[in-house]
């Protein structure tokens, strides 16, 4: 054997271990990229999400639906997207809107939607009338069973302290079971496991849902008997976009996050496929030298 | 530390119920029970319509909401011909209660259309009430007649969960039966958890090494039960970290769970004969903010590199960044959790995972004591009711699409109903 | 009695609560929700001894000049600067009575420009550890292994719409074969079962724990098995 075979196979063997710095470069790029450039990719809309949007579409004009932002910072990249295009579709089946966290870090993400759809897109929609931002209060599941049985007690005013009888909307809401629809945005605890299972189920209420990508497998076995729809990360809210766009070709050449984000997603999903592809390739490189044992491969 | 296990376990029971809610599958709504199709109520008055309105609903049965705790009426009606299907598509129904027939009748709630019923929950027990539907459209409103009157009062039994209690119980009573079986000396056979057999090997790696361990018990607080779970293994390998006089390190998110560690590890100590090696420095609380806690431990495992990592307990979306970070400075690692979503990063980032209830019998496993491994074969006996139910459905609901038979069918509906949530 | 005291509480309230459940009448209707409220307010004391054991460790590495102690510095200035925007509401336009988290308050210019942005990068780091996590995991060494890394490989695809344009010639019966779909029957169905599997096996292991614990079999939470 020559020198140049021994260093090509020890090229290789290096290669099995790779600095993990050069798959978090390539992967930054990937993400990177996509969003500086600005670019959008359309996702066909699957039957769960689909159902989502049947649901909301088939609410007839002042129907009630309650929003609930169990998320904080964290996943409000991946979340908020979806939180928009739901807004958005209820608020042109002129539904009543009402947002409330059982997060405290929910409580400053409703303020986004308000600012960031409401008044810009929808400047009709009243405050009071139309909307209406409840907060966040603490009690977890333990919040769900009360407000399921007795919504005042625990809402006696809005976000900003005004008491709720002010507000036209809030007539005749005395439990969950008044709510047409209730949707939870989050997968963590509390969540939209907690929604089903202390108002869903007990109280007869649609539940929809929507979540991080990474959590929606945990949440697939509810769907369709207790959750009438669920959104998966980027690609729930893209495809989400998608049904809208369908149902409402305004939106066409409008910004939508989801789709902007799955740009990103497609690129680092390639990316990373590349490197599976390319440690399998080394992996049965060495194999076919007879190279390997137990556990060769990795990352340093 | 009494009340912060009192508390803890608190969650634990209810965890324990809602666990076996879960055990009977994800279901559909309820689905009515014929029983209510009778109509209890004698209406006092007629309907009324007008030539602009929706057709009127009409009530079904308004009663005393069954099982629970008082304070709730339920009202079911018939659909109105115009819902959904009707020239005049309605909008949904307005409830409105009084506490005479002939009184002032107010509004208690709005069900949307395609909905058959509404639970007024705000009502006094023992005072009688009256109701009447209002089918509400665009053009118009139409009523229902005035029902009969209907009082609410709290039942002493959940007649609403009595399937749940009836497979609880078998569960329940096979457990207790299988732990003082067992307190007999008959030997169970267990299989190997390879994550638990590694667990003095990896102890025994840190002492060699010099290196402290790091034990991270999960993310939530004491009234879950994994939690709960990770502290018991806690309680195993603090005897060993006794004995050998191992360094751990244990930063927690939860105060509660700080104080119960602190008391674990000391007790390890004492049982140890070594009370003055303790130190409560050895857990210390960090932030319950999840990311914030997932960065300061990060920190300490790059600053301090422990020889040895334990993740065990409820996880979530901080599972991969420790673990990753784990195995970048070499760390033997054994994670267990029981959140379905977080066990595939697990997997890929650490040595050895205890997979959902593996995390809960591990404290069983290394305890070898026989009434806790009798716990286990309890379980078994869960589990094979499930396994059982699982298959007897499947082969009714396939000899029923196979033969097109209407009995079948049906039987195969009526046996999954005793095992879905009501 | 150290011991013997807590497992007996343990014991009697686990089996009230689990009557209690069933019972809706009082008193034993709203036990679990009172307790829920007895263990959040044990939580809330028990969070100033957490706060104050923070408190104490970092101050003790600060005057001590133990190892890497201007971090604790950081720590203890964050906290103080952060519970004082909340607790006197510095800068909030509604005064002492207006909403914690208003508009234009110092607590919430904090929490939207310093803590949303360190949450959001904290939880971004998993797009690279997943990244790295994946390459060292999904290898072909054996037959499982394999029909892992398939299924990762049609699942990834199948996510991306470079997965529908790369099998979009597929059609008619052969329809079902496009990655998309093929992603979907991955989750719906493999993936399922084995979702419901795992969660029915944990299910039953909570029964099995939370038994052993309010029977007093385990008590190794406790510092161990002997009173």
């Amino acid at each position: 054997m020559t020198n140049g075979a021994m260093k090509k196979q020890s090229l290789v063997e290096r290669l099995q271990y790779i600095d993990r710095r050069i798959i978090f470069a390539f992967i930054a790029v990937a993400v990177i990229v996509p969003l500086l450039i600005g670019a959008q990719l359309k996702e066909k809309t699957t039957p769960i999400v689909q159902a989502m949007f049947d649901n909301v579409e088939g609410l007839p004009e002042g129907s009630r639906v309650l929003l609930s932002y169990d998320y904080g910072p964290t996943t409000a990249p991946e979340i908020q997207p979806m939180v928009d295009a739901m807004v958005r579709h209820c608020a042109e089946r002129k539904c009543k809107m009402y947002m409330m966290a059982v997060w405290a870090t929910g409580h400053n993400l409703t303020g986004e939607t308000i600012e960031g759809v409401l008044r810009p897109d929808f400047p009709d929609l009243e405050y009071g009338v139309d909307f209406i931002n409840l907060g966040y209060k603490a009690g977890n599941q333990g919040l769900i069973r009360l407000i399921l049985v007795d919504f005042k007690t625990m809402y006696s005013t809005d976000a900003n302290n005004i008491a709720i009888d002010d507000f036209p909307m809030m007539e005749n809401i005395t439990s969950l079971r008044n709510f047409d629809l209730i949707v939870s945005f989050g997968g963590g605890f509390p969540g939209i496991k907690e929604w089903i299972q202390f108002a869903g189920d007990p109280g007869n209420i649609p539940i929809g849902g929507g979540c991080t990508a990474v959590g929606a497998p945990n949440l697939y076995p509810y769907y369709p008997s207790q959750l009438v729809g669920l959104l998966g990360g980027a690609k729930g809210a893209a495809e989400y976009e998608n049904a809208l766009i369908i149902a409402y070709p305004k939106y066409e050449d409008y910004p939508m996050a989801g789709m902007s984000l799955m740009v990103s997603q497609t690129v680092a999903h390639i990316v990373i496929i590349f490197f599976i592809v390319f440690g399998n390739v080394l992996y049965f490189i060495l194999r076919a030298r007879g190279m390997t044992k137990e556990g060769l491969g990795g990352v340093r | 530390m009494g009340y912060s296990v009192i508390s803890g376990l608190r969650k634990s029971v209810p965890t324990c119920i809602i666990a076996l809610t879960l055990l009977l599958g994800p279901s559909a709504f309820a689905q009515e029970s014929p029983d209510t199709a009778t109509v209890d109520s004698v209406f006092v008055s007629e309907a009324v319509e007008s030539a602009a309105s929706p057709r009127a609903a009409q009530l079904n049965v308004v009663q005393d909401s069954r099982g629970d705790a008082g304070g709730a009426i339920s009202v079911k009606w018939f659909r109105s011909p115009d819902d959904g299907m009707g020239a005049d598509n309605i909008t949904g129904y307005e409830i409105f209660r009084s506490e005479s027939p002939d009184g002032l009748f107010e509004s208690v709630g709005f069900a949307s259309r395609g909905r058959t019923s509404f639970e007024d929950a705000t009502t006094v027990d023992g005072q009688t009430y009256y109701y009447y539907l209002a089918t509400v459209s665009a053009t118009g409103v139409s009523r229902s007649g005035v029902s009969a009157g209907a009082r609410s009062s709290a039942q002493w039994l959940n007649t609403r969960d009595i399937d749940t209690l009836i497979i609880g119980f078998i569960i329940c009573f096979s457990v207790i039966f299988f732990i003082y079986h067992a307190q007999k000396g008959k030997k169970l056979f267990l299989r190997k958890i390879a994550g638990l057999e590694a667990v003095d090997e990896a102890i025994g790696r840190a002492t060699e090494m010099g290196r402290p361990i790091l034990f991270i018990p999960g993310i939530q607080d004491l009234d879950n039960v994994q939690t709960v779970a990770g502290l018991t293994i806690l309680g195993r390998i603090a005897r060993t970290i006794a004995d050998y006089d191992t360094k751990i390190n244990m930063p927690v998110s939860r105060s509660i769970v700080m104080a119960t560690a602190r008391e674990t590890i000391k007790q390890a100590y004492v049982a140890a004969g070594r009370p003055d090696a303790y130190s409560d420095d050895m857990v210390y609380y960090l932030t319950d903010e999840q990311f914030g806690y997932v960065a300061a431990v990060d920190g300490i495992m790059v600053r301090e590199k422990p020889a040895t990592c334990f993740y065990l307990g409820a996880f979530f979306a901080e599972s991969l960044i420790m673990a990753e970070t784990g195995n970048s400075i070499g760390a033997i690692q054994i994670a267990g959790t029981a959140m379905p979503s977080q066990l595939p990063f697990f997997i890929a980032a650490c040595d050895y995972t205890l997979i959902g209830e593996e995390l809960f019998a591990a404290s069983a496993y290394l305890s070898d004591e026989p009434r806790q491994l009798g716990a286990l074969k309890g379980q078994d006996v869960g589990k094979i009711i499930a396994m059982s139910v699982i298959l007897v459905l499947c082969i009714l609901f396939s000899v029923a699409a196979i033969t097109e038979s209407e009995s079948i069918l049906s039987l195969a509906n009526t046996f999954k109903g005793w095992f879905s949530l009501s | 009695m150290r011991r013997t005291f807590p497992i007996l509480i343990t014991v009697v309230v686990g089996w009230v609560l689990i009557v209690a459940d069933f019972i809706p009448h009082k008193p034993f209707g709203n036990l679990g929700d009172d307790f829920a409220l007895y263990f959040d307010i044990i939580a809330v004391f028990a969070f100033i001894l957490g706060g104050g054991n923070l408190f104490r460790i970092h101050l003790t590495k600060v005057q001590k000049k133990k190892k890497d102690w201007p971090f604790s510095i950081v720590t203890l200035g964050g906290f103080i600067v952060m519970l004082a925007a909340g607790l006197f509401k510095i800068g909030n336009p509604g005064g002492i009575q207006g909403d914690v988290a208003a508009v234009g308050s110092l607590f919430n210019d904090m929490y939207m420009q310093i803590f949303t942005p360190l949450q959001a990068s904290m939880f971004a780091l998993l797009a690279f550890f997943v990244g790295s996590a994946s390459y060292r995991a999904f290898r072909a060494k054996t037959t499982e292994a394999t029909i892992l890394l398939i299924a990762a490989f049609i699942v990834l695809l199948g996510r991306t719409p470079f997965g529908l344009w790369l099998t979009s010639g597929l059609t008619g019966d052969m329809s079902f074969l496009q990655l998309p779909n093929l992603t979907d029957w991955i989750m719906d169905v493999p993936n399922l079962a084995g979702q419901r599997a795992i969660m029915i096996g944990i299910a039953l292991g909570v029964i099995s724990m939370s038994l052993r614990l309010i029977l007093g079999v385990e008590r190794t939470y406790l510092g161990g098995d002997s009173d």
